[in-house]
């Protein structure tokens, strides 16, 4: 006897930290202490593990249990940490050989099966960064590690075949026991979601050439419109349009929905970028992440690489919305609670819908409209300024008219503008990439007036609006990286002055009235 | 007698020979008083040892060892002072010590002892 050691991860946000397990045997009476800032969870292990260890034929010792997680000082959360005690305590008892430097990561059954946990993905991924590539995990959970480069991932169903495996005494071991989880989907390998095609959208092409603007230079974009125009429908495909997840890209946004999800475990990287739309009765820490002791990514961080949609944007609170420019900033958020800081990535492209006024019906000539002057003013104020400012296509969106209605089926499918908008992106890499940039929506107005500066010519129309005070210098720098991704979409090596006025046209002002 | 009081007073005997073969002298044994019972009082050295002797039959319900808890340690605290106070042995150390016997009928029965469990 002595002392056993084990490792495992804990996780504070996506930022995952080795942990050393110890344990050790005391000669006094039968105890179980987790020592380590354990949380609720965390401190449940020991009834699992000690009825995990009798049902699987390795019976804990009788006598006093210590298990120390070290870092001491690193609070840790959650049932991940129950096989790497479990193994540290076997150790110590000298039931199974010695470990080495093997991660364990899952939950024990009282049967003694090995469960899946939540946040399996950045947990592997921290561990190899941190040198520590062996790596044992539940079997649910053995394809979503394998994801990880460089790790060698072994899955089992039972503690009694892993203690086999480290050298444990057959003789009592309940091998045989092998349990069938109910609710394990099927590899859904040849799965593909079912995403909204662009052509179920019937006319509307000023609108649909905002969407293909939006996802080729990554915009931001706010839809005006009365109900039943569209504007769900229009932002439900955007995703769509957007090309593939690169390789790391793809990684943190399994990594942030392995976290957040609270059953299944992934089974393949998230390729395609994700669509959050979150209800308007959303609060602050629903949508940038909270929670109580350590937070959980909210749908801006579930958004990341893809689209966060904010249907009826101006029955939000405000404070909701303005929680959002951080993100739109930096494409982090850094959330404080009691147990500790966690940073979520969310870069994340935002899409706003709103009523032209509260009861929806101001748009065209307005004539049924039954708000005062006042009142529109009012509901559109709650998307501050500030917000505002960061939304590049500003788009009003119209009622379908008949004529377009009726000629369902020859709008072009989501398919055909992608293949554009992929086209677009390359051609905006190409240029952008020596700058560390990908998108035009990233490139800052400095570089906009100064590298990437246009023939005086081409922006006399902008020159001209603000001069007269009608354009701010904000919005100028914006009508130019529209202006970019045009050209981009036309295969232009630069704007011309047809690009500038089109884009002048996607930021007319939807909040004049 | 009862089959289960039978098989504690085998096992305070056993628990007793044991301790004896441990060098330690016996003084008293199932000593009451109003708060309870000590089932054996022994002497090592200049150590006085309140020793509590739990038997079982099998490992069923558990480890003898898991029967004693903080509420009876508490017991054993108070009733070893109280013994001390009968026979005027204020300035005597004390500890105390749990014997484990499991005797299945079948074979040797199996004893453990742990010193100076808290």
């Amino acid at each position: 006897m002595g002392v056993g050691r084990s490792y495992c991860v804990a996780l504070v946000g996506l930022n995952g930290y080795i942990v050393e397990v110890e344990a050790d045997i005391g000669q006094t009476l039968p105890n179980f202490v987790i020592l380590g800032l354990p949380d609720a969870a965390l401190n449940e292990a020991k009834e699992r593990i000690r009825s995990a260890a009798q049902n699987s034929g390795i019976p804990l010792s009788r006598r006093k249990i210590t298990a120390n997680l070290i870092p001491a000082s690193l609070p840790k959360r959650g049932s991940g940490f129950d096989l790497a005690i479990t193994m540290a305590v076997l150790r110590a008892a000298d039931d199974i050989r010695e470990i080495g430097g093997t991660v364990f990561i899952a939950e024990l059954g009282l049967d003694g099966r090995l469960r899946p946990v939540r946040g399996i993905l950045p947990a592997v991924m921290a561990a190899v960064q941190a040198g520590y590539p062996d790596v044992v995990v539940a079997d649910a959970n053995a394809k979503e590690a394998s994801l990880v480069p460089g790790a060698k991932v072994r899955g089992y169903k039972t503690l009694a075949r892993l203690a086999y495996d480290f050298g444990a005494d057959p003789k009592d071991l309940a091998l045989d026991y092998s349990p069938v989880d109910a609710d394990v989907p099927a590899d859904d390998a040849g799965h593909v979601p079912l995403m909204p095609d662009l052509c179920d959208v019937s006319g509307q092409g000023e609108a649909r050439r905002a969407l293909e603007v939006a996802a080729a230079g990554g915009h931001h974009m706010l839809l005006t419109g009365p109900p039943g125009a569209g504007k769900t429908m229009l932002a439900e495909r955007l995703p769509g349009l957007l090309p593939d997840l690169a390789d790391t890209a793809a990684m943190e946004v399994t990594a942030i929905h392995s976290l957040a999800a609270v059953q299944s475990a992934a089974v393949r990287l998230i390729r395609r970028p994700p669509f959050e739309s979150p209800h308007h009765s959303a609060t602050a820490a629903a949508i940038i992440g909270g929670g109580s002791g350590l937070p959980r990514p909210g749908a801006a961080s579930r958004a990341h690489r893809g689209v966060l949609f904010l249907d009826e944007a101006p029955e939000y609170e405000r404070r909701v919305l303005d929680a959002l420019r951080q993100p739109l900033e930096s494409g982090e958020l850094v959330i404080h609670r009691s147990a500790g800081t966690a940073a979520y990535p969310a870069r994340f492209q935002l899409v706003l819908a709103a009523n032209p006024c509260p009861c929806g019906k101001a748009s065209g000539k307005g004539m049924d409209c039954t708000c005062t002057a006042m009142m529109r003013r009012r509901y559109f104020g709650r998307i501050s300024g500030p917000l505002l400012d960061r939304v590049d296509i500003q788009l009003q969106v119209e009622r379908v008219s008949l004529a377009d209605f009726g000629h369902a089926g020859q709008e072009e499918d989501t398919g055909t503008v992608a293949a554009r908008v992929l086209a677009a992106r390359e051609r905006q890499l190409e240029r952008l990439m020596e700058m560390g940039l990908e998108t035009n929506s990233q490139v800052p107005g400095r570089t906009l007036r100064g590298e990437l500066r246009l023939a005086p010519g081409t922006t006399r129309i902008l020159d001209t609006a603000l001069e007269r005070g009608t354009l701010t210098a904000r919005g100028y720098d914006r009508v130019l990286r529209l202006a970019w991704t045009l050209a981009d979409l036309g295969h232009r090596d630069a704007p011309d002055i047809d690009h500038i006025g089109q884009a002048l046209g996607l930021r007319q002002a939807a909040t004049a009235t | 007698m009862r089959a289960k009081d039978l098989l504690g007073r085998n096992g305070e005997a056993l628990a007793a020979d044991f301790l004896e073969n441990q060098g330690m002298r016996i003084v008293d044994r199932n000593w009451r008083c109003p708060d309870g019972e000590i089932d054996i009082v022994a002497i090592e050295g200049d150590i006085l040892v309140v020793a509590e002797v739990k038997t079982r039959k099998s490992l069923d319900y558990g480890h003898p060892f898991e029967a004693v808890g903080a509420a009876k340690l508490a017991r054993l605290h108070r009733l070893s002072l109280s013994w001390c106070r009968e026979h005027d042995l204020a300035a005597l150390r004390t500890r105390i010590d749990v014997v484990s016997v499991i005797d299945s009928g079948v074979g040797e029965p199996q004893l453990e002892h742990l010193r100076g469990v808290g």
